[in-house]
């Protein structure tokens, strides 16, 4: 059996700046993953149905609007409620450390603050991923 | 039959979605779905979209499914990006130009790495276009990058193989593979609201000339601007007009009879290369025979001979 561990990267909200998820997307393709780039502007209904018809492992949000609080729990919960609890979920771009115990609550498994290095998100999602 | 294979054959998102990542890992449990599934394929259109990277496939395939759907069709999507031969990995972007399909649920997007040889596709593609097909589907298009060997192999996939060219790039149609051009059932040139459309037309239709003289269909050369959805209308209808031709002639039994081939083939070389690879039994013949190959004993051939012949005798 040959097991790849897929990973959808998207953009929920309206900041329009992707440079950051797009090196961490070729990060983990380097780290031989394959890496479902979905782009901006996703609202959390997108990402779910994206994710289940790509059948990933892992779900990466990146947003540098400072919404993460309310977009990225949203997607969290709406995992939840649709099944796919089994996914792992990691977040990237600016967020407060006061925040993270909450999003770690809320399911948002892994938080990566702007120049984290990729090498430490790639570890962490080998060493998370559930299936 | 099995839960996931009535759940497939329901046309249930998730169920689809996981039997595709077993068929693609290659796992034993998607052998026993698949046989379940098979007599319940044979529907679907299969339309292969082939162009260098840039050329607007995507974005074209997007603006085809708003049609087919607005048919009524159900549209199943394959999108194939290359695997890294370094790391094994792949950068799947597809799906960023058909994010607004994403919500309808006749429709369904899977992205995928070649991971085959050599930049070739890998064998689950065939995989995957029985499960879409049983699963409803209307039409199914499989994006391609035309280069190497994936587009040669999404010919033998589809039903009908589009061959998209972009206006302005000189000598893009020379670029193409040499017999890649030829496989087409229609051009498309898109960005046509780019210069040098003329020109690009005019280069197909030298070459529609010269190589399909003898048969009775001339190539159609479809011109679209898919970022406007301009001529997806048009082009629609060449496609739903080859698939007319392709009954009428009965050549679409030949088509499929070549899908079945080359599919029985991958599915036979993995096997065998898996028996002899990976299997115990065959693991220390083979390494005997390296050891002799290596000090000049034996000839590769005569080893690979004495290998198949313990299997086949
Ligand atoms: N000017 C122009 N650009 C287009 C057209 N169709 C697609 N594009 C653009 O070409 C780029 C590549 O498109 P994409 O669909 O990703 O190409 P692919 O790599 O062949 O799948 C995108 O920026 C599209 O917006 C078109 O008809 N005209
Ligand atoms: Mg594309």
């Amino acid at each position: 059996m040959e097991r790849k561990i897929r990973v959808l990267i998207a953009k929920p909200g309206l900041d329009g700046h992707d440079r950051g998820a797009k090196v961490v997307a070729r990060a983990l393709r380097d780290a031989g993953m394959e890496v479902v780039y979905t782009g901006l502007h996703q609202t959390a209904e997108m990402i779910i149905e994206a994710a289940i018809q790509e059948d990933v492992d892992v779900v990466g949000l990146s947003l540098l609007s400072g919404a993460h609080m309310t977009l990225f729990i949203d997607v969290a919960r709406l995992m939840q409620e649709k099944g796919l609890g089994d996914v792992l979920i990691v977040g990237g771009g600016i967020v407060p450390e006061g925040d993270i115990p909450k999003l770690k609550k809320e399911g948002i498994k892994g938080v990566f603050g702007p120049g984290t290095h990729c090498d430490v998100i790639v570890d962490f999602i080998k060493k998370n991923v559930k299936r | 039959m099995n839960d996931i294979a009535k759940k497939v054959l329901s046309g249930d998102q998730r169920a689809i979605a996981r039997l595709i990542t077993l068929a693609e890992n290659n796992d034993s449990a998607a052998t026993k779905v698949m046989a379940d599934i098979h007599p319940h394929t044979g529907n679907a259109h299969i339309i292969g979209i082939t162009g260098v990277m840039g050329s607007g496939k995507s974005t074209l395939i997007c603006e085809l499914t708003r049609i087919f759907r607005k048919q009524r069709k159900k549209v199943g999507i394959i999108a194939i990006d290359p695997t890294s031969p370094f790391s094994g990995g792949a950068l799947l972007g597809d799906r960023v130009r058909m994010m607004e399909l994403a919500m309808d649920d006749g429709v369904f997007i899977r992205s995928m790495g070649t991971r085959g040889m050599l930049g070739g596709l890998t064998s689950a593609v065939y995989d995957v276009v029985e499960i879409l097909d049983a699963s409803g589907k209307d039409v199914i298009m499989v994006e391609t990058v035309g280069v190497g060997q994936a587009e040669v192999d999404v010919i033998k996939i589809a039903d009908t193989t589009l061959v998209i060219i972009v206006p302005g790039l000189g000598d893009s149609i020379q670029t193409l593979k040499a017999g890649v051009m030829e496989i087409a059932d229609i051009y498309v040139v898109n960005k046509a609201d780019r210069q040098g459309v003329q020109q690009a037309v005019a280069e197909i239709e030298s070459l529609v000339d010269i190589s399909c003289s003898e048969k009775d269909r001339k190539t159609p050369i479809m011109q679209t601007i898919s970022k406007d959805g301009k001529g997806i209308e048009e082009l629609v209808k060449e496609i739903i007009n080859h698939f007319k031709y392709l009954e009428k002639t009965k050549e679409i039994e030949a088509q499929r009879r070549l899908r079945y081939e080359a599919e029985l083939i991958e599915i036979i070389k993995k096997s065998l290369m898996n028996f002899i690879f990976d299997e115990s039994k065959l693991k220390n013949t083979v390494e005997k025979k390296l050891d002799q190959i290596s000090s000049k004993e034996v000839d590769p051939y005569t080893a690979a001979n004495e290998i198949l012949g313990k299997i086949l005798k």
